[in-house]
C-alpha cells in the first residue's frame, strides 16, 4: 500500500489563490483504483512544519496556483533544493523535501508538483472563471493520477514543467 | 533624527539602482538607490506594497465576523490579526474585562504565534546568515546548508515551529483556519486531553528555546563589532507594556521611548493612540509612514517589533527570558541595544518567554473551565491592539446601528516599522555600495538589512514564478545600464529587466 500525501496551499479569500485549497475539497471524495493510504494536507502556505508531514510518505504531491504554468496546470517532479529567498512568507515545496531530509535524517519521498494556471489573486474575490477551468482539468488529471500511483507512472505523466 | 539621504535636492540628476523581488502579483518589495553624479547614495528607499484592500474588504460585512475575516489577511500572522479584532470587538460588545479563562486561552493562542512565527524567522531565515556570513555563496546561505552543517539544529528548528503551531491547532481547533476568540471571549476552553498532550513537549520546547538564545549570542559575540555596526542607526521605540512595566504580547498600555531611552508617554489608553500617532504618506509608496507626534513628522519615526519591546519593557515575568533580556541590555556596555541584527537575539529571548509563557500557563486550572463569554454596553466603535511577533498591531473598526462594518483602520508592523526599514537599507547602502557595479554581495547584504525586520507581505506573493531579487541600475538618462537577477533556483545572471 502506497503512503501518500497531498499538500495543497493558498489563500481561500485571494481569487485563484484558492486553486489549491479548492483543488483539495474536489478531490476528498476521490479514491484511488486499488487501495492506498491517501492525506490530503492543507494550509495558507507551505512552511518548515510541513517537512513532518513527509515523514514516514512513499510519494508526495504538492498543489499550488502558480502565474508561470501554461493552460491550464503542469506537473513535474520536485527535486530537494534550496530556497534563496528575503522573507518568510513563502517556501517552495523542494525546501520543504530538503528540510525533510535534514531534520529528520532519512530521504524525503518523492515529490511532484502540480500547478494550476491563476489569473487573479484580489482579496474577496472568487475564483476566476480560466481558473475554474483549469481546476476542473487538473481534477481531472488527479483522477488518473489515482489510477496508478507511483513515481514511475507519474514521471510518464509530467507535462508542462511548472 | 534627521534623514538626510532620503530626499535629494535634484532627484532628475540621480542615477537610479532598483532592487526589485520579483513578482507579478501584489505584494512584492522593491529598493530604489538614486546615485549622484559621483555614485555616491542620496536616496534609499524600500517599496513594499501595503495591502489597504483589506479595510475595504471588510466594510458592510457584520462586526461578529470580522475575527475569522481577518485571518485571510496573511497566512503567516493570521492568529495576531485574528486576536487584534476580537479584541476590538470586545469593545464593541461592551467586554471591558474578559472571564479568566478567555484571556488566558488568548494568551496562550498568542504564545503559540510567537513561539512559531519567530522560530520560523530564526531557523529559516536568519540564522543561514549569521552562520555562514553575508558574503557565503548563496548555496550556503539557506536552510537546507544550516541542516547540513548543524543537523540537530535544523531537526530543532522545524519541530519548534511545529510545536508552536501544534498550540494554535489545539487552542482554535483546526490547523487552519480555526478560530478561538469570539467577540467578548472565546469559543472554547481546553481539555484535559489538550492541555496534557500540549505538556508532553513543553519541557523540551524550552530547552530548544534557551539553546536558540545561546546560539544566536554566540554567533552575535564573535563578530560583536560587525553585527553591531551593520546598517547601524538610533531611533525611538514603541509597544505595549503592562501596568507594572513587564512586557506583554496581548494587553497593555502604550509605551514610547525616544532614542536615548527616556520615556515620551507611558500607560496611554491604546483606543487613543491617534493622540499619539500620526500616519503621513508619500508620493512614492504606498504605505503610510506612522510618526510619534511628540516628535514630529520628521523626528518621530520609531521602530517597533522584539528590539523595540525588549528594550522597552522593565523586566519579563519568565525567569529564563528576563535573564537573557538582561543579559543583552548589559552586552558590551549596551552597544547592541540600536544594532538592527539584535532583532536576531531579541526575538530569540523572546521565543524563549512565549515558551516560559506557554509552560506557565498549562499548569493553570483556569484553561479548562467552561466562563468563557461576556458582554455589556455596546458601542460603536472598537480598538484592539496586540504585540503581533513582528511588532504592534492595531486594528480599529467603527459599526453602524445595524452592526455592519463602516470603517476600518489597520496599522500593521511593518507600517510601523516603515521608516526604520528604509533607514537600514539605506545605511547598509552607503556601508558597502560605491554606485560603480551592481554586485551580488551588495544585494546579501540589502536582503540581510530587510530580513532583519521580515516586513510581511500580506502573503499576495506567490511563491510559484517568483524570482527572489532583480537589481537594475538606471542612469540619470533613464537608460538602463545593468540588471542583476537572481532567479528561484539561486542562480545570478544578467539580462534585462523583467516586468515586476
Amino acid at each position: 500500500m502506497t503512503r501518500l500525501v497531498v499538500l495543497a496551499w493558498g489563500n481561500p479569500s485571494r481569487g485563484d489563490d484558492a486553486l489549491g485549497p479548492e483543488f483539495l475539497r474536489c478531490v476528498e471524495r476521490l479514491v484511488p483504483a486499488v487501495p492506498h493510504e491517501v492525506e490530503l494536507v492543507t494550509d495558507f502556505q507551505l512552511q518548515p512544519e510541513h517537512a513532518t508531514d513527509l515523514v514516514g510518505r512513499d510519494l508526495a504531491l504538492f498543489v499550488d496556483a502558480s502565474v508561470v504554468v501554461p493552460v491550464p496546470f503542469g506537473f513535474d517532479a520536485v527535486v530537494p533544493a534550496r530556497d534563496p529567498t528575503f522573507t518568510s512568507h513563502a517556501m517552495s515545496p523542494g525546501a520543504v523535501l530538503a528540510a525533510c531530509a535534514e531534520a529528520f535524517a532519512q530521504p524525503p519521498p518523492p515529490g511532484f508538483l502540480l500547478a494550476i494556471r491563476g489569473e487573479r489573486f484580489v482579496l474577496g474575490d472568487p475564483i476566476s472563471a480560466a481558473g475554474r477551468r483549469n481546476l476542473r482539468d487538473a481534477v481531472e488529471f488527479y483522477r488518473q493520477l489515482l489510477s496508478d500511483i507511483s513515481m514511475q507512472a507519474w514521471r510518464a505523466a509530467t507535462r508542462n514543467k511548472p | 533624527m534627521t534623514i538626510p539621504s532620503e530626499t535629494a535636492a535634484h532627484p532628475e540628476t540621480l542615477r537610479r539602482v532598483v532592487i526589485d523581488p520579483v513578482s507579478r502579483v501584489e505584494g512584492h518589495g522593491k529598493v530604489t538607490l538614486l546615485l549622484d553624479a559621483d555614485n555616491r547614495i542620496q536616496q534609499a528607499r524600500l517599496h513594499i506594497v501595503e495591502f489597504r484592500g483589506f479595510e475595504k474588504f471588510v466594510q458592510g460585512r457584520p462586526y461578529w465576523e470580522v475575527p475569522v475575516l481577518v485571518q485571510r489577511l496573511c497566512g503567516i500572522c493570521p492568529v495576531s490579526h485574528h486576536l487584534a479584532a476580537s479584541k476590538a470587538m470586545d469593545m464593541i460588545v461592551g467586554a471591558t474585562e474578559l472571564t479568566p479563562t478567555a484571556d488566558k486561552m488568548r494568551r496562550l493562542l498568542h504564545y503559540g504565534q510567537i513561539l512559531q512565527s519567530h522560530a520560523l524567522h530564526f531557523f529559516y531565515l536568519s540564522s543561514p546568515d549569521l552562520l555562514f556570513g553575508f558574503d557565503a555563496e548563496v548555496a550556503r546561505r539557506n536552510v537546507v546548508a544550516v541542516a547540513a552543517a548543524y543537523p540537530e539544529l535544523a531537526k530543532q528548528g522545524v519541530l519548534l515551529r511545529k510545536y508552536g503551531q501544534e498550540v494554535i491547532r489545539v487552542t482554535s481547533g483546526k490547523r487552519v483556519h480555526g478560530s478561538c476568540a469570539v467577540p467578548g471571549g472565546v469559543n472554547k476552553h481546553l481539555t484535559a486531553d489538550e492541555r496534557d498532550y500540549l505538556l508532553a513537549d513543553i519541557d523540551q520546547t524550552v530547552d530548544w528555546s534557551r539553546a536558540a538564545v545561546a546560539l544566536i549570542k554566540k554567533m552575535y559575540s564573535e563578530r560583536k563589532d560587525f553585527h553591531n555596526g551593520f546598517g547601524y542607526f538610533q531611533s525611538a521605540y514603541l509597544g505595549l507594556i503592562r501596568a507594572d512595566g513587564a512586557l506583554d504580547f496581548y494587553h497593555g498600555g502604550l509605551r514610547a521611548r525616544n532614542a536615548h531611552g527616556e520615556i515620551l508617554f507611558d500607560h496611554v489608553d491604546y483606543a487613543t493612540y491617534w493622540d499619539h500617532i500620526f500616519e503621513v504618506t508619500k508620493p512614492w509608496s504606498y504605505m503610510k509612514f506612522p510618526y510619534l507626534r511628540a516628535l514630529g513628522p520628521e523626528e518621530g519615526w520609531y521602530r517597533v517589533g522584539p528590539l523595540a519591546r525588549i528594550n522597552n519593557c522593565d523586566f519579563m515575568t519568565t525567569p529564563l527570558a528576563d535573564a537573557e533580556r538582561i543579559a543583552f541590555r548589559e552586552f558590551d556596555h549596551g552597544s547592541a541595544t540600536h544594532a538592527n541584527l539584535a532583532y536576531h537575539w531579541t526575538r530569540m529571548i523572546e521565543m524563549l518567554h512565549a515558551a516560559e509563557g506557554i509552560r506557565d500557563l498549562l499548569r493553570d486550572p483556569d484553561l479548562l473551565k467552561n466562563d468563557l463569554v461576556v458582554t455589556g454596553e455596546r458601542a460603536l466603535r472598537g480598538v484592539g491592539v496586540i504585540e503581533a511577533p513582528r511588532g504592534t498591531l492595531i486594528h480599529h473598526y467603527r459599526i453602524n446601528e445595524d452592526e455592519q462594518i463602516v470603517r476600518a483602520n489597520l496599522i500593521v508592523s511593518t507600517t510601523h516599522n516603515n521608516e526604520a526599514m528604509n533607514e537600514a537599507v539605506r545605511q547598509v547602502a552607503l556601508q558597502y555600495l560605491d554606485g560603480a557595479e551592481v554586485t551580488e554581495p551588495l544585494l546579501n547584504h540589502i536582503e540581510v538589512a530587510i530580513r532583519a525586520y521580515d516586513p510581511c507581505l500580506s502573503c499576495a506573493t506567490h511563491a510559484l514564478g517568483q524570482m527572489p531579487l532583480e537589481v537594475e541600475l538606471i542612469d540619470a538618462a533613464g537608460h538602463q545600464v545593468d540588471v542583476l537577477r537572481r532567479d528561484a533556483d539561486g542562480t545570478v545572471s544578467h539580462g534585462p529587466a523583467t516586468d515586476g
